[in-house]
């Protein structure tokens, strides 16, 4: 059952790297980022769930993760709103050059 | 585990991975943000039947709220935002699916192969209790630490995001800079 789990996780996390590797929208790279935040909770709680015999820090751990993934959003929003005052620009290739 | 609870994480296992996939296949970025969010469902669903009720039900309702603001943030900054129009929006096409083909690969490839020790979870057992007790216990350092770093978030969050910049108003400039560098310097 862990190794099906896994399997699952690890699917979840190939997905969302190719979102975030191949996405030009910028919130459509952070659901990229989320995906592989989502994969890692899973694989998080089986293991938890599986080979830990019940510790409660396995879950202690999801917890630090999940704040980790709302830090990444707020962060992120902050970025793409800062980034489109100053350049109008909702897409990666329009961030090419630094300057200015 | 029973014959049910095998079938629901089969179930909600390929509804999550498929809807992850569907939100890179949609042309509405709306669309994209509920389908991440039917993933996220689908994830948390496989924590409740692991007898992580509490963690699942978080997982579901924080991205519920964070999905909504997502799908605001696409009305608000992005093209095509109903996707009424056919849209393709991707770069280094053929890399971004090799890198994720081969880290599915490899992960599952470790899944598979590796021996983990099999210490289950005991029945009987009250997960959120206990996580209750771990965190306002000998790890509340670790749950302070979180809480003050989404603290230190909310207030940077502001600061880069707020009208004003470090040179004036940031809306000053909102508009595209020239392509020629000498007329940039002008």
């Amino acid at each position: 059952m862990i190794e099906l789990i896994l399997v699952f996780s690890a699917a979840i996390f190939g997905i969302g790297v190719y979102g975030a590797l191949s996405q030009q929208s910028f919130v459509m790279i952070m659901m990229g980022l989320e995906l592989m935040i989502n994969a890692t909770v899973l694989a998080i709680v089986v293991f938890w769930w599986g080979t830990t015999g019940g510790d409660p820090r396995g879950q202690l751990l999801v917890v630090v993760v999940l704040a980790v993934m709302a830090i990444e959003a707020a962060m992120g929003f902050a970025l793409v709103t800062a980034v489109y005052r100053a350049r109008k620009a909702d897409i990666t290739e329009k961030l090419k050059r630094l300057r200015n | 585990m029973s014959v049910l609870g095998v079938t629901a994480i089969v179930v909600f296992g390929v509804a999550s991975v498929v809807t992850g996939w569907l939100v890179f296949r949609t042309d509405s970025m709306v669309r994209a943000a509920y389908w991440l969010m039917a993933s996220f469902v689908g994830v948390g669903a496989m924590l409740v039947t692991l007898d992580s009720q509490f963690l699942g039900l978080i997982l579901i309702l924080m991205m519920a709220g964070e999905m909504t603001i997502m799908a605001i943030f696409m009305v608000m900054y992005m093209m095509n935002p109903a996707g009424l129009n056919p849209m393709v929006m991707v770069h280094q096409h053929r890399t971004a699916i090799a890198a994720g083909v081969g880290s599915f690969l490899l992960l599952a490839t470790v899944a598979l192969v590796a021996d983990f020790p099999a210490d289950p979870a005991p029945a009987g057992a009250d997960p959120t209790a206990e996580l209750g007790f771990e965190l306002l216990g000998r790890s509340m350092l670790v749950f302070e630490s979180a809480g003050v770093a989404l603290l230190a978030v909310m207030i940077g969050a502001v600061a880069v995001a707020g009208k004003w910049g470090r040179f004036g108003d940031a809306d000053a400039g909102s508009v595209e800079p020239p392509l020629d560098p000498e007329e940039a310097a002008s």
